[in-house]
């Protein structure tokens, strides 16, 4: 199976390495072709974003304006800090050069003079190594004012690393504008889109890390190529993250539509002792998990994953075994979109600390049958109900472990809610000095 | 205390500026630059960071604020951080926290009376692959078991 994003080539992080293999020869082509030719490409390869809502790369960066005089914009979201998900870095060290090359094709389609790759802080180390490839790019002429002689064309542009500082919700796109802004990160309403209004007001583009990585090789190979790979409709390969109970787990870059049951078993090498699988959350943690029985024939697409009722969102695979306590790991799971929410809509503010508080009651052995109810209807409240995505993030895990997983909490939940008062508080009629009765 | 910007880091801030077309955008690169000199984030950074950027002071307050990584307090030299998130926990996350929390004597958030060690539970740090981990200040140490964890803490001085 060819590698596109990270092929096993080594060295392939020095710049030297990456020249002797075509590196730099995509953007040198692109720069002969126009930019709806491009954009088109990028269209006809079906390619689809690989940070998590699956939307077609080459639509969205036809939703840039053109005859604009408007300065352009494009960021590239490394932000990658969704639980389950640790493919970007896997970019980051082994394959910069070809996100910078991407990086620089995508800004020359959209026409924006400057990008941002927006990285979480936390990745220190790649954020150096980054920075090392790209100052390696500036030096041999890729980047910056040089590249107009490099690729003798009149378009240049600039690429700027940001460093995150520890916010889940600079992931969601206008919430990683603002914190490019200086500002707080807190998502904003949309409409309008970043395409009309996103960076200091100035039309934006933001795609994943990933998804630009695969950019320069589309260019290269051409978009029937490309679009012959796995799935038609959701078609090239995706960097499949497995964690958890498995033996051997680590980045797995597989064609769209590989089985979840061949990943897990044969690529992470099954399960730590042969233990059966209780549960798979198959795109990271917000996304709704499924049953160990529910896993025949799955394939690792997002259509296909659609169908069987969860998303493929980041592709980050987390594999729990038999003796798994979900409840300890909803609650887990709540204590992070609790500690992540940013606090601007009241729903997910408030409804978060809620379903953590009550799962807590629940995991101490202080819950009722009522509070698992009660868990639901206000992951329903949350959903659909707030300004960005991480409320639906923070109540799909609930709404749906809660479905397909009900017995584990009726398991550890009392019937009813104990009515005997905690500290004894005697009756009025008790307590009170004996009132004499009215004599008629 | 009285903070002040070492000229390399005012030579550093005037490069960051480049990359930026307001100067409010440098804000999360600069309080970086004073994180880095200073250990943490007090109010005086907070305002010097202000008046070199001359932008508002409650805008710094609020990026400072909201984001985790700056400090607002002073940390150990050694700050451990330990992710228990689901795929560390899945492998052993909670173990080790609770070994590095005995250990130390710590718990989330606290730092050691002399300065050497503070505690953070952290989320998710993308090294779920390679689980259970720490971080000590910015490294990271991966696929960890209690006793290498221990063996990492007692390594440091």
């Amino acid at each position: 199976m060819e590698k596109i994003v990270l092929p096993e080539i080594e060295n392939f992080h020095q710049i030297e390495v990456y020249l002797q293999h075509g590196g730099y020869e995509a953007a040198k082509s692109a720069f002969s072709q126009t930019t709806d030719q491009i954009i088109d490409t990028v269209k006809k390869s079906g390619l689809r974003g690989r940070g998590g809502a699956a939307f077609s790369a080459g639509l969205k960066w036809s939703f840039m304006p053109k005859n604009n005089d408007k300065p352009k914009y494009l960021c590239v979201n490394g932000d990658e800090s969704e639980p389950g998900s640790f493919k970007d870095r896997q970019i980051l060290e082994y394959n910069p050069h070809q996100l910078i090359e991407g990086t620089i094709i995508a800004c020359y389609a959209i026409g924006a003079k400057s990008a941002y790759i927006y990285v979480r802080g936390e990745y220190h180390k790649w954020i150096k190594l980054l920075e090392k490839a790209l100052a390696d790019a500036y030096e041999k002429g890729f980047v910056g004012e040089k590249m107009k002689e490099t690729f003798a064309t009149d378009f240049s542009c600039n690429i700027y690393v940001h460093k995150g500082a520890g916010a889940y919700i600079c992931g969601e796109e206008s919430s990683l504008m603002n914190s490019i802004e200086g500002k707080r990160g807190y998502p904003r309403v949309k409409p309008p889109f970043p395409a009309q209004n996103g960076l200091w007001g100035n039309p934006t583009t933001i795609n994943n890390v990933e998804t630009i990585t695969n950019i320069p090789p589309i260019i290269k190979k051409g978009w029937e190529w490309f679009s012959a790979i796995g799935e038609p409709k959701h078609p090239g390969t995706i960097l499949f993250g497995v964690s958890g109970h498995v033996n051997n787990p680590g980045v797995f870059e597989l064609p769209s539509g590989t089985l979840l049951t061949d990943i897990i078993y044969k690529y992470a090498s099954g399960v730590i002792d042969d233990k059966k699988i209780k549960c798979v959350i198959p795109g990271g943690s917000s996304m709704p998990p499924l049953r160990g029985d529910q896993l025949e024939g799955v394939k690792m697409d997002a259509e296909s994953l659609k169908a069987v009722g969860s998303a493929i969102g980041t592709g980050g695979i987390m594999v729990m075994d038999e003796d798994t306590d979900l409840v300890r790991v909803l609650a887990r799971i709540a204590k992070f979109y609790y500690h992540e929410s940013c606090g601007q809509c009241t729903p997910c503010r408030e409804g978060t600390g809620w379903m953590l508080k009550i799962l807590n009651r629940i995991v101490r052995g202080e819950g009722t049958k009522k509070d698992v109810d009660l868990l639901v209807t206000i992951a329903k409240n949350i959903e659909g109900n707030t300004v960005c995505a991480l409320g639906d993030a923070a109540a799909w895990p609930v709404k749906f472990m809660i479905e397909r997983f009900r017995e584990e909490f009726d398991a550890v939940v009392k019937d009813e809610v104990s009515l005997e008062p905690k500290n004894k508080v005697h009756s009025m009629r008790e307590t009170a000095n004996p009132i004499t009765p009215v004599q008629v | 205390m009285e903070f002040k910007f070492s000229e390399e880091n005012l030579q550093k801030i005037e490069q960051i500026l480049k990359k930026y077309p307001t100067k409010q955008a440098a804000v999360m690169p600069v309080l970086y630059l004073a994180q880095e000199q200073h250990g943490w984030i007090s109010k005086e950074v907070m305002l010097k960071t202000a008046s070199v950027l001359e932008i508002n002071e409650e805008d710094v307050y609020g990026v400072a604020t909201f984001y985790t990584m700056y400090h607002k307090k002073e940390m150990g030299k050694h700050h451990i951080q330990v992710c228990t998130n689901v795929s560390c926990m899945l492998r052993g996350g909670y173990q080790i926290y609770d070994a590095v929390k005995e250990k130390l004597g710590l718990e989330n958030g606290e730092v050691s009376s002399d300065k050497k060690f503070s505690l953070e539970e952290v989320e998710c740090m993308g090294s779920c692959g390679t689980a259970p981990m720490i971080a000590v200040n910015e490294d990271y140490f991966e696929n960890l078991d209690k006793e290498k964890a221990l063996q990492i803490l007692d390594s440091l001085n």
